[in-house]
């Protein structure tokens, strides 16, 4: 099947490019970009005039709740929504009611994601077994069943021994290593940012020095191990700081931020609205401008949905009881591209933080796997039109979590089709 | 911001009393002028006035008090409401019944009123935003969030006492970070507007970026009560040394406990008040707990009123405009 996206403006970062022209689809590759190669014959055409055609979007994190957790979401749920949202590639990390740290369970994510056919799903496999942090997890067969890297999930690795010892097997089997930053001691029984919006709501607080000093642990550490290592979801301007200069000094570190927390702070808790209760938690205004100004840097070099599916209940408690976590897949494109009318990035380096940098973090961006438009490289393209204004409403999320504190928001931009392999797995309308 | 309002009704009287933060400096009058037309209800021979016949009050207590809880109820009769009293512990949340599930039931019950204690801090805002449009709220404690009416039964006292809030130094002495009462405290003594607050513990019981609620910060108790009108002191709760929150209660007696000794900083006429129940000999000494200066029972019988006023003022008002009758 040979495709043809005509008259779009294309905007491909990986390769520099921003211009309108066309992109030629053939077996699912990318068979070339403007004039149509030697002996090309389009099946079907896809207008894109007034459209930007880009690399279909990679998210470094959602959860998909399958196995263990289907009364949520499933593996089908999220993966159309995520075609939904432009996003062809996907990571998976583990959690504790799916550890990810076995082959079977990675064979059966893999299993009912091809199944479903909406969106690649990629496992991180387990760092630990049962994600305990005692015993290294089978890191090496993890990877022969498919991990693309390796991850504790939110569940801490407490000994410092242990998560040397994790790092220094992964670093020898070639594995990343995705970090979530947490001191666990300073983190437990916090369910918002210690600040004035915790005391004042009478909340435990999470303080900013829970991540900073896991942050200084694992920089220590990936320094002595050599380990390919990635943070996730990033909340405080400290902590980006102080891995701009692990960067700096020479460290192959890469960060990520959730796209929520480069919008919403504390404050945005107002009176308990459980919507807001994230981990990491919403911090201050002075740490969500140094998230901002990291990812214009560089030093966080990717934007993820983080995306955790709850039902109707997990948001339905007071505050500390109601389950932490945003249904982010569907906002994780415009919230990108707003950035872009902010001002803070432009349309290119805002497209290429959930496309380019989060394929290149995971390893598929050389191989053409995900992330860009070369010829030759997966046929995975979002197309979108960057005008209309929308509201996010919670009847019309594809996802089955309908848990957003950015319903009723105004968002612009929409994914008009989504292409997965030269495949349609998402389209509005024709 | 219907958020930020979430207490008031439409056209901005007390529809639920969910915290003291955020009450106008004459609501808060207002409720203590109620409660002081209601002092004399206590002293008569009939001890009840018709306000609330008709109405269904429902007490529901998540979490153990006796005072608090007893204080309601008798406040709920003198104003001649029906009272409920739901004991959570052998009720349906423990077999799996939501919160919201059993408040729904309650309501097809035409209850009028819930008066809520609960161990997580905004339970009481997450009830009050799912309620049927004719139920009032009243947050009797939640989490470590708030506790109004506990905190208006002291400003009552304190008026009582000393007048005018204008002139006065308030000292709250002892585990800040956790108390309830002292953050409701902290809003309606910065809403009424004394002279100086101060907040006296060391940093291990005071939250981080206390002084964002107005108040002034003190680790040594003397220091703290020096010419202090007011003097509050806050139960210790024993869990907190596990926390490694503290040393020791020897410790801690020693260095923040009250004692006739440590009162001499304050003023002559300092008042001593405790929302009890007292940890005697940990927070504070018996013979101050029992001495001259110490309202602290005062403050137990003025629980009454003051909660008959915010019930009355509360279920007495007529309903605003789009709300159901």
């Amino acid at each position: 099947m040979n495709i043809t996206i005509q008259h779009g403006r294309l905007i491909d970062p990986a390769n520099g490019i921003d211009t309108h022209t066309d992109l030629h689809i053939a077996e699912g590759v990318i068979a070339g970009v403007g004039e149509a190669p030697n002996g090309f014959e389009a099946d079907s055409h896809i207008n894109a005039e007034g459209k930007i055609v880009c690399p279909g979007l990679v998210d470094l994190r959602a959860r998909l709740r399958e196995p263990g957790g289907e009364s949520r979401a499933t593996i089908a749920s999220e993966t159309a929504a995520a075609a939904a949202a432009g996003i062809t590639t996907l990571a998976c990390p583990p959690d504790p009611s799916q550890p990810i740290d076995t082959p079977a369970l990675v064979d059966l994510i893999r299993h009912r994601a091809k199944q479903s056919g909406h969106c690649r799903v990629l496992p991180l496999g387990a760092l630990t077994q049962g994600l305990a942090g005692q015993q290294l997890a089978e890191m090496r067969t993890l990877k022969q069943a498919g991990c693309i890297g390796v991850s504790n999930g939110l569940q801490a690795v407490e000994s410092t021994a242990v998560m040397r010892r994790a790092m220094e097997y992964a670093a020898s089997q070639g594995l990343t290593v995705f970090l979530h930053a947490e001191d666990p001691w300073l983190a437990a029984g916090g369910c918002a940012h210690e600040g004035a919006v915790s005391v004042r709501l009478g909340l435990t607080g999470i303080p900013e020095a829970a991540e900073t000093i896991a942050v200084a642990r694992e920089l220590q550490l990936i320094e002595q191990t050599g380990v390919r290592a990635h943070f996730c979801h990033l909340s405080t301007a400290r902590a980006v700081r102080m891995i701009a200069r692990a960067r700096y000094d020479g460290l192959p570190v890469s960060a990520d931020v959730a796209a929520h927390q480069l919008y919403l702070t504390d404050m945005d808790i107002g009176y308990f609205d459980t919507q807001c209760h994230v981990r990491p938690p919403l911090r201050s205004q002075r740490d969500r401008e140094g998230l901002r100004e990291g990812l214009k840097q560089g030093t966080i070099n990717a934007i993820c949905s983080d995306h955790q599916p709850h039902g109707a209940d997990a948001k339905l408690a007071p505050f500390p009881a109601s389950e932490p976590g945003i249904s982010g897949l569907e906002t994780l494109l415009p919230l990108s591209l707003r950035l872009a009318d902010e001002g803070l990035l432009s349309l290119s380096e805002a497209i290429a933080r959930v496309t380019r940098y989060p394929a290149e973090i995971l390893g598929l961006l050389e191989s053409g796997e995900a992330g860009s438009l070369s010829v030759g490289a997966r046929a995975d393209v979002c197309v979108f039109d960057p005008e209309p204004y929308w509201e996010l409403r919670a009847e019309a999320l594809v996802s089955s979590g309908h848990n957003s504190p950015f319903l009723g928001w105004e968002l612009k931009g929409r994914v008009d089709c989504t292409l997965m392999a030269g495949e349609l797995t998402y389209h509005t309308c024709d | 911001m219907r958020r930020h309002s979430l207490q008031h009704d439409g056209e901005g009287r007390l529809r639920h009393l969910l915290t003291t933060e955020g009450l106008k400096r004459q609501q808060i009058v207002d409720i203590l002028d109620t409660a002081e037309s209601f002092i004399s209800v206590s002293d008569q021979q009939v001890r009840k006035v018709p306000l609330l016949r008709g109405k269904t009050v429902v007490n529901l207590f998540f979490e153990a008090s006796t005072r608090t809880l007893t204080t309601f109820e008798l406040a709920a009769k003198r104003l001649s409401a029906d009272v409920l009293k739901i004991n959570i512990d052998t009720s349906a949340t423990v077999k799996g019944e939501s919160l919201l599930d059993m408040l729904h039931n309650l309501e097809a019950m035409q209850c009028d009123m819930f008066v809520v204690r609960h161990a997580d801090s905004g339970a009481a805002h997450l009830i009050a935003q799912h309620v049927a449009p004719h139920v009032s709220v009243i947050n009797a404690g939640d989490g470590s969030h708030a506790h109004p009416t506990q905190a208006l039964l002291d400003m009552f006292t304190i008026r009582r006492r000393k007048g005018e809030f204008a002139p006065l130094t308030v000292a709250i002495v002892g585990d800040i970070k956790h108390s309830r009462v002292a953050r409701s405290q902290i809003h309606a003594l910065t809403t009424l507007g004394v002279s100086e607050l101060r907040v006296v513990a060391p940093k291990t019981l005071l939250p981080a970026d206390v002084e964002t609620l107005g108040v002034h910060v003190f680790h040594d108790l003397d220091e703290g009560l020096r010419d202090a009108d007011v003097v509050i002191m806050l139960r210790l709760q024993k869990e907190r040394m596990q926390g490694a929150m503290l040393p020791s209660e020897g410790e801690y007696f020693r260095t923040y406990g009250l004692t006739e000794e440590r009162l001499e900083a304050a003023r002559p006429d300092a008042i001593v008040m405790h929302p009890g129940p007292i940890n005697r000999g940990v927070e504070i000494a018996s013979s101050v707990a029992d001495g001259p200066q110490s309202v602290i029972l005062e403050q137990v019988s003025n629980g009454i009123a003051v909660r008959m006023a915010v019930m009355s003022m509360v279920l007495g008002r007529a309903p605003a405009e789009g709300e159901g009758a």
